[in-house]
């Protein structure tokens, strides 16, 4: 009798499989012999039409690459700018960025979580990640007006300055004076104390997590020692982020290449031992906490530092509103910035950050025109996709998707 | 001694007891939920959503036709035609906006030197059709009467960031 292996086809439809990931897996029974991803139902071009777009306007095309971490993608992109025009972006923007990444990576973690958990089984964790996101978004839509998309970065600063009020709950059928008078308890205040106060509720959240989570027998029978990778192995397959250090590994951008103000914030790096799924896990679950840490020291920063968040040189960032309307001068440079865009030196800059996923890095090219000669775009999620017929060789199919989950994976950026 | 404490506590099931503590206490909770379409969340003042052109007090339309918006669209979105009208002002023969390419980025209200075209908070719209999607010039000023208040509002509030 012949025996042949059976070819299964995962995606790219799947709701497990994040996105539009296709994998074709071959298997013996249960067993995965071979995955073979495919890439690209979710391309589209965003390098190539970065090439006929002046600098600015590529920007919020780098929101949709991974459209979980939209700011981290933007600081990526904006900073690559800076690094070639060479400019000094005003220190409350830096930290506004900074705080901002942080606010994105729990952003991203708690998505990553939710979804994880719900592919493994535990629906409740997503429903508890979203209600903490929709926090997190307000956030995003005081200060962008965007709830994801946000283009707020902007090559020498953020656009606008954190507002001082916050939208309110206003009263229905179904709910009276008293209850959205209890519901807009923390947006009486600036955006700042809006942070604030989620900060100080969130650890309580993620203890809340853990206890759903962390010890619970089902989530360590589908976590603990699956797709382990080795430290040696991690470094060869070019992994970085959560990734690299799930195997033990402290490698972090903001402290091996502090950018922006990370060289004056005190946080840690969380490092796993086994190079599992689960210690992945416990990485990113202490990676939230640190993130949180960050954001209460950059809130106290920016309390005490009102100051410009942009930059002053109108060759780069757009005068302010009333200027233009008022000086001459100041309406030249809005008018020559918002068509022809940045004059950007001749050169070349590469600019990384330490995204949510793992290392983010811009690499750009410049002829001296207003728009990019060649754009890069190094994806983290892309190295860990490759990494993935590796990482389930001799798992089950059911832990096909926790692989896929504990990668964190988002198509946006992979097919770019 | 240590094992034997792990078997203890594994055959108590007491971590899954420690989670279904959580899951109650939320389940006791205040809920949360909004009670759409009735209930909205709040709405920031610099929130992007369905394009207005504006007109000024007295009713005439502000724009005046100087294609910044349209250059400076990244997604190609806005189509400009003018023409000067009889009273010799420069306007807009064509203006359209098509929503099925437009990415909501806002850079348009933010090249407008004269506050005509806006992102207002309008985010419940819908087509059935492309055509339906490609705001006219004639749509894009009826939704900015219709809403005038309210962008006007919003506009005053974040006038201080810009
Ligand atoms: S919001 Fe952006 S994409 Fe949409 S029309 Fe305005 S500039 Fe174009
Ligand atoms: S809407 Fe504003 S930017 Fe666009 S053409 Fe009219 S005046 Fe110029």
């Amino acid at each position: 009798m012949e025996i042949r292996n059976f070819t299964l086809n995962f995606g790219p439809q799947h709701p497990a499989a994040h996105g539009v990931l296709r994998l074709v897996l071959e298997m013996d029974g249960e067993v995965i012999e071979r995955a073979d991803p495919h890439v690209g139902l979710l391309h589209r071009a965003t390098e190539k039409l970065a090439e006929q777009r002046h600098w600015v306007q590529s920007l919020p095309y780098m929101d949709r690459l991974d459209y979980v971490s939209m700011m981290c993608n933007e600081h990526g992109y904006v900073l690559a700018m800076e690094r070639l025009l060479g400019i000094e972006v005003p220190e409350r923007a830096q930290y506004i960025r900074v705080m901002f990444d942080e606010i994105t990576r729990i952003l991203n973690h708690l998505l990553w979580l939710g979804s994880h958990a719900l592919d493994v089984g535990a629906m409740t964790m997503f429903l508890y990640c979203f209600r903490e996101r929709e926090d997190l978004m307000d956030c995003y839509e005081a200060v962008s007006g965007a709830r994801m998309h946000a283009a707020y970065y902007r090559p020498g600063g953020v656009y606008r300055d954190l507002p001082e009020t916050m939208p309110q709950y206003q009263t229905s059928k179904w709910h009276d004076e008293a209850q959205v008078h209890e519901s807009n308890q923390n947006r009486r205040g600036s955006l700042l104390d809006f942070i604030e106060d989620f900060t100080n509720r969130f650890p309580g959240y993620v203890d809340d997590y853990e206890t759903l989570l962390t010890d619970n027998r089902i989530w360590k029978q589908r976590t603990v020692g699956i797709g382990v990778v080795s430290p040696e192995r991690a470094l060869q397959l070019g992994f970085s982020g959560p990734m690299l250090r799930g195997s033990g590994i402290a490698w972090d951008l903001r402290k091996k290449q502090p950018y922006e103000v990370y060289d004056r914030l005190a946080f840690d790096i969380p490092v796993g031992t086994n190079g599992d799924s689960y210690d992945r896990y416990l990485v990113r679950i202490e990676e939230m906490r640190q993130s949180n840490r960050i954001i209460k020291q950059c809130i106290a920063w920016l309390r005490k530092n009102p100051g410009p968040v942009i930059s002053g040189d109108h060759k780069v960032a757009p005068p302010p509103r009333a200027d233009v309307k008022a000086d001459m001068e100041s309406l030249i440079h809005h008018f020559k910035l918002m068509s022809e865009g940045i004059g950007m030196p001749e050169g070349e800059a590469y600019a990384a950050v330490e995204h949510p996923k793992g290392e983010f890095g811009i690499y750009i090219v410049s002829d001296g025109a207003n728009k990019p000669y060649r754009l890069k775009i190094r994806a983290p999620g892309f190295a860990h996709l490759s990494a993935l017929d590796e990482m389930v060789r001799g798992h089950m199919l059911a832990d096909v998707v926790a692989v896929i989950g504990t990668q964190d994976i988002v198509f946006g950026e992979i097919d770019r | 001694m240590n094992s034997m404490f792990r078997f203890l506590k594994s055959l108590f099931l007491l971590e899954l007891f420690g989670g279904m503590r959580v899951t109650g206490r939320h389940f006791w909770r205040k809920k949360i939920t909004l009670h759409y379409p009735e209930e909205r969340a709040p709405v920031s003042p610099r929130f992007r959503a369905l394009h207005a052109q504006r007109r000024y007090a007295n009713g005439e339309e502000r724009c005046i036709a100087c294609k910044l918006c349209e250059v400076v669209c990244p997604a190609m979105a806005i189509t400009i035609e003018s023409a000067q009208r009889e009273d010799g002002s420069r306007r807009t023969t064509r203006y359209e906006i098509d929503l099925t390419k437009c990415i909501f980025c806002g850079f348009c209200e933010e090249s407008c030197p004269v506050d005509s075209i806006v992102e207002t908070h309008v985010y419940e719209y819908h087509g059935e059709s492309r055509d339906e999607l490609l705001m006219t010039k004639e749509k894009l000023l009826a939704v900015g009467d219709k809403y005038e208040a309210q962008i006007a509002a919003a506009r005053a509030q974040d006038a201080k960031y810009r």
